[in-house]
């Protein structure tokens, strides 16, 4: 092999080969990075919300004449919702999934404030939440008007509900030595007030998209008498579109004494919420492609010096018997070295770069195949960009070693 | 013998064009792409109000449960309950003091036609107009006398001003909203701080409130607050009275303080507060308190997004490896022309005179580049403002300021000496004899 001769060649003119293979090295580290990022932003934006996207919008209502009667409102505009051609139902609640306001409350399996608690976030719903947000029940039921309370935070009266349907995330989160054993159960909220479990969500995602608990949630039963509250409508299947405006105009007509706004679909705010993320995916798959062409038409004017530099030598090989190929096999050859010392250092600085992010800015750790994939693409940019190089030195004639010495 | 050197210069880069052009272009994108990044960071790192920005302080008094701290690993919580701070306004040990929250209103303007809109609404005190230097259009802030819960009075923002009342000056007129009618003292000019500092819980980089009221006429009327609230402590009843007496966390509290004595001084007094209420049932925690000038309290909301560090880690390695590949090029053309210099040289060229011809053809490259690189970096802006075009404050991160455009010109005169220095260095250290025999 001639990997000896030209690793001996290479030494005599190192700096421009180091050159190359430092920049190899970086390009290498960023990319491995930005992949790393990527992935992990891919899979924050590919978690389900658990509830039906496609289908859902939302809107809010806020009161603000003097005669304002927020219960009388809420009981008026949902009978209007669920009668309204193409919807399939509707709630009146505090907040949906994604969409970055909500409310948040500890829970603990046992009486007394010194007891540890987990946070779950919390939807104020009827016996229509379930349906409304079309999450999947998968043990215990759902609530029964009777159970549904009405809350006035200026009156009197009982606070909380007796009852609630937590999500199986929540669920093992309390209980994690029986997480399939929860309905039934009693837990306890603001310290020491007793609830029930009755029923069990297959999945539905807290309001805050980066939350550490996503789905730890709990529907509650109850309505709130705000004169500001949001109603979540869920339509027919294709019927979205088609009836929001109706809907706003029904809503604005019926009661002169609020005004409604804020009004969006679901999957526009799972557009919004993860506006960033996907911004940050195209950028970094933009820098990427820009480096590794920068790189990879570096490679190619170096190699073109290289071979210009060098055609007398390729003469003289050449007139000594040297096939085309082995001319070929050289400048590949060089390359796929200073290539081969290029990625490795550049796994070095990549998995160092990869441990400050992971430590600095609580990155996921890069998956391992990522690193030798990383290598497998710079090194096939490098032969690909010495290619042409190479085929022009394969070009030069014998005869050159005869004109000058 | 400068312009001798430049034709030459130009010469040989005319005689390999396309390499040439991947030099320029190496660079314009490192500079283009690194300048992107530093720029959006510089503002979201900026100061909000340089000439006032020491003399302001956050107040934390960390009245937290006693089982688990505000945030690990002991921070107080980042906003103040209604009992401490109206107690510490009320006590006006500092110069000036702003007690203030987010809320929102319906306003109902008066002319035929025109619909009730939602506004956001500041509910404070009468200082936070002098204190954080707003400049106004018309009229004034309210008087200290308007911050006893009976006077309805606002402040209004100019676009709110100009969609009521168009060019008129509004001061003395009135506007109603929720059914009050308040009286308009003054108009603010258009005011933007970036960061928004004095309320980072709510959306740091977000719009300035649309008004500005009294927060006593806002406590009166029962206007919750529309950021962030938290509470630890479970309240026994229900009802407005019963939220603003409890320990629920939710205004922000800022003083004006002049020099360290003073501080020194208030940080005591605000310890000594804490004593008197520990006595008197409250404050379970130890001690605790935190006074913050306004960029060390950004620091420590960590107001710049983890996403642009990481982006200005990469960019910056972005700039070194167009810069090796300049570097490169460069080298491998000078060192190519080996000959030519080695015969200059025997001719009797010193090595000061190569030095100049060569750092002339790589600094030519090398200001080409960092020009166009001033350019991709507009370029880069307006990328970053099509990709994040939809949030709002965007559009605040993507101007240049002087002190940028300057930035991006030292950088790349920095960058071109840098790619050019070494390569010229090598040619200077050719010997004459060696390069002469193979000629």
């Amino acid at each position: 092999m001639e990997i000896g001769p030209i690793w001996r060649a290479m030494l005599r003119n190192k700096t421009s080969y180091l050159l190359i293979a430092l920049q190899i090295a970086f390009t290498m580290a960023i990319m491995v990075n930005a992949i790393a990022i990527i992935q992990e932003r891919s899979r924050m934006m590919a978690r389900p919300s658990g509830v039906d996207e496609d289908n859902i919008f939302y809107l809010s209502s806020v009161g603000f004449a003097p005669d304002f009667n927020p219960r009388a409102a809420i009981e008026q505009d949902l009978d209007a919702l669920r009668s309204f051609p193409g919807v399939a139902n509707a709630i009146v609640t505090n907040s949906v999934p994604l969409q970055g306001g909500g409310w948040s409350q500890g829970l603990r399996r046992e009486p007394g404030e010194d007891i540890e608690s987990t946070d779950v976030a919390l939807y104020f719903v009827d016996e229509h939440g379930v349906d409304t947000f079309g999450v999947n029940l998968t043990a215990g039921r759902n609530f029964t008007p009777a159970e549904v309370m009405w809350f006035d935070p200026e009156g009197g009266g009982p606070h909380w509900p007796d009852k609630i349907i937590l999500t199986q995330a929540m669920a093992e989160a309390l209980f994690p030595e029986s997480p399939h054993d929860v309905v039934g159960k009693t837990v306890y909220i603001e310290n020491d007030l007793p609830i029930t479990v009755i029923g069990i969500m297959e999945r539905m995602q807290a309001p805050w998209k980066s939350w550490t608990q996503l789905e730890n949630v709990m529907l509650v039963p109850m309505k709130r008498l705000q004169t500001g509250v949001r109603y979540v409508i869920r339509t027919e299947p294709g019927y979205r579109d088609e009836i929001m405006p109706q809907v706003e105009k029904m809503l604005a007509e019926s009661n002169r004494g609020r005004i409604v706004r804020s009004m969006m679909t679901m999957t526009d705010t799972r557009q919004r919420s993860y506006l960033a993320d996907a911004a940050m995916i195209k950028l970094l798959v933009f820098v990427v492609s820009i480096l590794t062409a920068i790189t990879g038409l570096g490679i190619v004017g170096l190699a073109s010096f290289s071979v210009a530099r060098r055609s007398k030598q390729i003469g003289t090989r050449r007139a000594l018997g040297a096939t085309r190929a082995a001319i070929l096999r050289y400048f590949m050859l060089e390359n796929f070295m200073v290539s081969g010392v290029g990625v490795i250092s550049g796994a070095l600085i990549a998995v160092a770069m990869n441990i400050w992010m992971v430590q600095a800015l609580d990155l996921t750790p890069i998956a391992w195949y990522v690193i030798p994939l990383a290598m497998l693409i710079l090194w096939l940019v490098g032969q690909l960009a010495v290619l042409g190089p190479a085929r022009r030195a394969t070009l030069v004639s014998p005869a050159v070693a005869t004109r000058a010495i | 013998m400068f312009r001798y050197y430049a034709r030459l210069g130009l010469l040989s880069i005319r005689r390999n064009p396309v390499l040439s052009a991947l030099m320029v272009a190496a660079i314009a994108t490192g500079i283009g792409a690194c300048m992107t990044i530093v720029n959006i960071d510089y503002v979201m790192s900026g100061n909000p109000i340089p000439h006032r920005s020491k003399l302001l302080y956050h107040v934390q008094l960390d009245s937290w449960d006693p089982y688990e701290a505000a945030e690990e690993p002991n921070e107080p919580p980042d906003q103040v309950t209604y009992i401490d701070g109206t107690a510490l306004l009320a006590a006006g040990k500092a110069r000036r003091q702003v007690l203030s929250y987010r809320s929102g209103r319906v306003m109902q303007p008066e002319g035929e036609g025109q619909l009730p809109f939602q506004v956001a609404s500041r509910s404070t005190s009468a200082d936070f107009f002098p204190m954080f230097d707003t400049p106004f259009l018309y009229g004034s802030g309210w008087d200290k006398s308007a911050d006893d819960g009976t006077t309805y009075v606002v402040v209004l923002s100019r676009a709110i001003s100009e969609q009521l009342f168009g060019d008129e000056d509004p001061v003395g007129r009135h506007v109603v909203m929720n059914g009050d009618s308040y009286r308009v003292t003054g108009v603010l000019d258009t005011w933007q701080p970036t960061p928004k500092f004095y309320d980072v819980s709510n959306d740091s980089f977000g719009e300035v409130e649309d008004v500005y009221i009294p927060f006593s006429v806002s406590i009166a009327e029962e206007m919750s607050s529309q950021g962030n609230t938290s509470c630890w402590k479970p309240m026994a009843e229900i009802g407005w009275q019963t939220f603003i007496s409890s320990e629920c966390v939710w205004m922000q509290l800022w003083v004006e303080l002049h020099g360290e004595a003073e501080r020194e001084e208030y940080m005591a007094f605000l310890d000594a507060y804490v004593e008197t209420q520990k006595a008197a049932g409250r404050y379970p925690r130890a001690v605790n308190n935190r006074l913050y000038d306004v960029m060390q309290w950004m620091e420590n909301r960590e107001v710049v997004e983890d996403d642009v560090q990481v982006l200005l880690g990469l960019a910056v390695l972005f700039l070194l490896v167009c810069l090796l590949n300049t570097i490169g090029l460069l080298l491998a053309k000078i060192m190519r022309r080996s000959g030519d210099i080695g015969l200059r040289r025997a001719l009797g060229a010193s090595r000061s005179a190569i030095f100049g011809q060569y750092i002339v053809e790589a600094g030519l490259i090398g200001i080409a580049g960092g020009i166009a690189g001033i350019g991709m970096t507009m370029l880069g802006l307006q990328g970053i403002k099509l990709l994040y075009g939809e949030i709002e404050f965007v559009e605040r991160l993507v101007r240049l300021d002087w002190v940028m455009v300057s930035t991006a010109i030292v950088l790349a005169v920095l960058s071109a000496l840098a790619a050019a220095l070494y390569p010229t260095w090598r040619a200077c250290g050719i010997h004459p004899a060696s390069q002469l025999k193979s000629l």
